[in-house]
């Protein structure tokens, strides 16, 4: 085999030649993504304790990671039912152990008889289990009062985001002008951004009312819509409910007033309820796109595109780390839900151990069950926690001067308002960082707790926030609370 | 016929298991159940149907969950488990990691309880309910590399360089992307084997890359000949900028295990074309010809010496779904990444990051299979037994199906060197061929259609893999048990003689 000579203009200065993949050579649609939960602080962060590890003197022992909602990660334990039938599920020899209670063997076995050879280890359909979705489809129908779910317009997938972004990939068409507009909340969780950037597709940002408790305001919609209208084709909107990272519960009303909006502006509905069991606030209560859209009847309820999302990753499970999900549709096009399905195809099926997980979710243990006890208890627990958390981090930081938190109406986080002396913006802008990512830099450096700048999630001009998760054991979340806002008085008057 | 005709061309497909015949297309399910529920006789257009929806969405194919493989794929899948059987580690590590009271039991060897300690503790609150860092767990990371190197014979392989995925096919899609920009004559150009694992063709369209197809020389064991690369590339250049050349070995659906010399040819003819090249490795525990050996395209590499070792991009991707272990479900795999510059490295954590992580049981399933048990451990013994139990097995079906199909008049088929597959080559009589266009289908769809309608057996035909011009095939697994398996192509045997006689 002869070598070629190489090509010296090819050779960069190390004697290496320039690579086929580079910064400029990549997909640049993928350069311009971003994602601030996972982002730059984190990776600090990771620095950090790597030098603990190390032995290098910190002002802090432990570096606290209150930038994911991952309640498991910062010590909540999982649910003992779930993680019962799920072991059955892997390892079928223990359906002989005296071990486990009776219900549990019972519901492995319902979902093992349901797998491919009788195996979790078996790919499944693309669009999930069967009998998974008929139980999806059930949870759906008692969690609304009745209205009814088809099983075959529920598609599991790996996690929330993965049928998010399935969603939005078949919505993304046209070219410039024309090219597919998305609404979504500002603030925002990231993943919509990070998708619309990859896919191509505009993002059109509608605020949220920081005044009114991160209400949604159709008036805003409509600005924002109308404003979208010029330079790309809006055919989508996105709500967030409970909000990420703003935790409000949106009433009734304003979903309806939603709905209606969409109808009439002729608007795809993704309606991301990962939270819908993290309501936390008296007064606040979860209602389902679907089931609003349905009470609302004709011309709604027959025609409204509608998709609407949850995840095993949040409520009172936490099992993140499972990537259990699904999406429900909603008067989807037949030819365009096939098309779904084929894209879904490609992938295989999403994992089947999240699948089971996702089943026990949506069919937990009834009151005459053995494990039923157990289950509730537990699970209150959990939720009770999270309520009380949610409460002590809007108090703690309401009193802080110069900070303020909305209620945490529900889901898992607290993104209060900090307020910034301008020599700590100046500072910042000539460091080249956004002025809260400045905050939260400082922050970690010196405290060793990393939230996430507002600036990731989006924000109105001029205002900086941050996201702090409420997932950190109770008495621990206290100091943090505290410290945090020392820092922040400290670091007001070091930049006054 | 005129019903299955009809699914295919409107690309739908049974979604619910149960005979062919009692299944209604799910289209037409919906729509008939709208009908039901809905009083007024107009309703205005959907904002997102096939004609506003993503083109290139709908431009995807992919053939191995295809119309005919709905129903097809859940048989193959119920006899893939049935005929593996179970090793008995996997099951036992993943039961104790899934519920670690089970720690304490006396019931699970000792081995089993370190393997699942050592995974726990580099979790988040020790459970495999948190997220992981976007690249995997770390020592699951480092267990990957360690294994690599020793399958490598000591070529060294860094942690650092290692992603864990959502099965191999999330690490080539995530790959595949990064790659692909320009526009017009400048867009990627990403170079694919004909016959294919149709995963790359969809990506690709989805990606809206160019796809450049070099053939596989079906005389020739389907081997990869450098010449048609090079055929490929050049043509390619006209329209398009070739940046990728993805290879498959063992192949998939041929089989064919590539020599070593092979592998340098491609690697030199990558180098001198400056290629990325993509290695999808994930059969490399299934090589059966006693003539052939797996060689790693990232071994052969680091041996060819700096200038290629240093220079030459590649990305080599393996899977738990395959192998001696077959845990698909799980959907675990990593990507090993040699010579990427180390901004795209960040590039490309930072892509993984927006889905957070891939599923952490499946990562542990990664984990079980770059672990396996060493002599002097408590489960080694059964664990070589059950491994060569499992290949010994797949090795006999494989020259059990390649010797019975040669017997067929009309049928031809390599040697299964590898994989899980045959892909016998059908030799068409004129008026079958006549009777598909007549069906508007694909030759061998028509075929298949045939054999699934009066045998009830599922194949995926060839054309949905890809094959030269006039030639016809259909790719069958190896996986059910050996009995099933004679039953089964004596079926198609029959079948086929059949076949041939009527359209004589």
């Amino acid at each position: 085999m002869a070598s070629s000579t190489v090509d010296q203009s090819q050779v960069a200065g190390n004697g290496l030649r320039e690579k086929v993949l580079t910064l400029n050579s990549m997909n640049p649609r993928v350069r311009k993504v971003e994602y601030a939960v996972r982002g730059p602080i984190v990776q600090r962060a990771l620095e950090l304790e790597q030098e603990l590890r190390q032995g290098v003197k910190k002002p802090f022992t432990e570096v606290i990671r209150a930038n994911i909602g991952d309640a498991q990660a910062m010590g909540q334990r999982p649910i003992t039912f779930l993680r019962q039938v799920l072991a059955l599920c892997v390892n079928p020899d223990l359906l002989n152990s005296p071990n486990f209670p009776d219900d549990a063997k019972r519901r492995a076995e319902r979902i093992l008889q349901a797998c491919g050879g009788h195996s979790l280890g078996a790919y499944s359909i693309s669009s999930g289990i069967q009998l998974i979705r008929e139980d999806v489809a059930q949870y759906i129908e008692r969690r609304d009062g009745g209205i009814p779910a088809d099983p075959n317009n529920v598609f599991l997938s790996t996690g929330a985001s993965d049928a998010i972004v399935t969603v939005l990939k078949l919505l993304v068409a046209g070219e410039g002008h024309t090219r597919t507009g998305v609404l979504i909340p500002i603030p925002q969780y990231p993943l919509y951004s990070a998708t619309l950037a990859e896919l191509g597709a505009v993002q059109v940002d509608y605020y949220l009312e920081e005044e009114r408790a991160w209400a949604l305001d159709v008036a805003e919609l409509h600005r924002a819509l109308c404003q979208a209208r010029d330079h790309c084709r809006p055919r989508a909107l996105c709500v967030i409910n409970p909000g990420n990272p703003t935790g409000q519960v949106q009433t009734r009303e304003c979903i309806e007033a939603v709905i209606r909006f969409a109808f009439q502006e002729r608007l795809f509905l993704l309606a991301d309820e990962v939270y819908q069991d993290n309501v936390y606030a008296a007064g606040s209560q979860f209602h389902s796109f679907k089931k609003v859209l349905m009470e609302m009847g004709p011309p709604y309820a027959m025609q409204q595109e509608l998709a609407s999302f949850h995840s095993t990753s949040k409520g009172y499970m936490g099992e993140c780390g499972f990537r259990g999900g699904y999406v429900e549709v909603v008067n989807m096009d037949p030819a365009v839900q096939q098309q779904m399905l084929k894209l879904m195809s490609v992938r295989l099926c999403p994992p089947v151990p999240g699948q089971a997980l996702l089943d026990l979710v949506v069919s937990p243990p009834a009151p005459t069950d053995p494990s039923f006890m157990q289950f509730q208890a537990e699970r209150q627990a959990v939720l009770a926690e999270l309520a009380a958390k949610a409460r002590l981090t809007e108090q703690v930081f309401s009193e802080a001067p110069g900070i303020s938190c909305n209620p945490v109406q529900g889901a898992m986080y607290s993104f209060p308002r900090v307020q910034l002396p301008p020599r700590a913006v100046q500072r910042a802008q000539e460091l080249g960082l956004a002025p809260d990512m400045f905050f939260c830099l400082c922050l970690l450096e010196e405290t060793g707790i990393c939230v996430v700048p507002g600036s990731g999630f989006g924000q109105r001009e001029g205002t900086y926030h941050f996201r702090m998760t409420i997932l950190p054991p109770l008495e621990k979340l206290r100091l943090l609370l505290e410290k945090l806002t020392r820092f922040h008085a400290k670091f007001t008057l070091e930049y006054s | 016929m005129q019903r299955a005709a009809a699914l295919v061309r409107r690309g739908c497909g049974p979604r619910t298991p149960g005979s062919w015949g009692r299944n209604q297309s799910s289209a037409a399910a919906e729509a008939s159940a709208v009908l039901k529920v809905r009083p007024e006789r107009s309703r205005r257009e959907r904002i997102l149907t096939p004609e506003s929806m993503n083109p290139q969405v709908k431009a995807v194919e992919y053939a191995v969950r295809g119309p005919i493989v709905l129903k097809a794929g859940e048989i193959e899948l119920e006899l893939q488990r049935v005929s593996a059987p179970a090793c008995a580690l996997f099951p036992q590590v993943m039961a104790l990691c899934t519920y670690p009271n089970l720690l304490d039991s006396p019931s699970f060897p000792e081995d089993a309880k370190k393997r699942a300690r050592r995974i726990l503790q580099a979790c988040g609150g020790n459970s495999l309910g948190s997220y992981s860092a976007s690249q995997g767990v770390n020592c699951i990371r480092e267990d990957v590399a360690a294994y690599i190197t020793r399958r490598d014979g000591g070529v060294p392989a860094d942690p650092d360089n290692i992603y864990l995925t959502t099965g191999a096919s999330d690490g080539i899609s995530t790959i595949l992307k990064i790659l692909v920009s320009g526009g017009g004559k400048s867009r990627t150009g990403v170079m694919i084997p004909i016959p294919q694992y149709p995963l790359y063709s969809a990506v690709i369209s989805e990606l809206d890359a160019i796809q450049v197809n070099y053939y596989l020389d079906e005389e020739n064991c389907w081997a990869l000949n450098v010449n048609e690369l090079r055929r490929a590339v050049q043509e390619a250049k006209d329209h398009c900028d070739p940046k990728v050349l993805c290879i498959i070995n063992p192949g998939n659906p041929t089989g064919q295990v590539q020599s070593r010399k092979c592998i340098e040819d491609v690697i030199h003819f990558a180098w001198e074309e400056k290629l990325f090249l993509l290695a999808d490795e994930v059969y490399q525990d299934n090589v059966y010809s006693p003539d052939c050996r797996f060689h790693s395209f990232k071994k052969v590499l680091y041996e060819m010496g700096p200038e290629y070792s240093s220079n030459v991009e590649l990305a080599s991707f393996h899977s738990t779904s395959k192998g001696y272990m077959g845990e698909c479900g799980y959907r675990g795999g990593y990507m090993e990444v040699i010579n990427l510059h180390p901004e795209i490295k960040g590039q490309l954590v930072k892509l993984l990051s927006v889905r957070l992580c891939p599923p952490v049981s499946g990562q542990a399933a990664m984990d079980i299979v770059v672990n396996p048990p060493v002599p002097g451990e408590e489960s080694f013994e059964q664990f070589s037994r059950e491994k060569e139990s499992v290949l010994g097995n797949l090795a006999k079906k494989a020259k059990l199906t390649e010797d019975l199909f040669n017997q067929v008049p009309g049928i031809h088929c390599n040697p299964l060197q590898g994989a899980m597959y045959a892909f016998p080559r059908i030799f068409l009589p004129a008026k079958a061929v006549e009777a598909a266009q007549a069906h508007q289908m694909a030759p061998d769809m028509f075929y298949c259609m045939k054999l699934l309608e009066e045998t009830g057996i599922c194949v995926v035909p060839g054309s949905g893999f890809g094959q030269r011009e006039g030639t016809h095939h259909f790719r069958m697994t190896i996986l059910p048990p050996v009995e099933k398996l004679k039953t089964v192509l004596q079926k198609v045997k029959d079948f086929h003689i059949n076949f041939l006689d009527k359209y004589a």
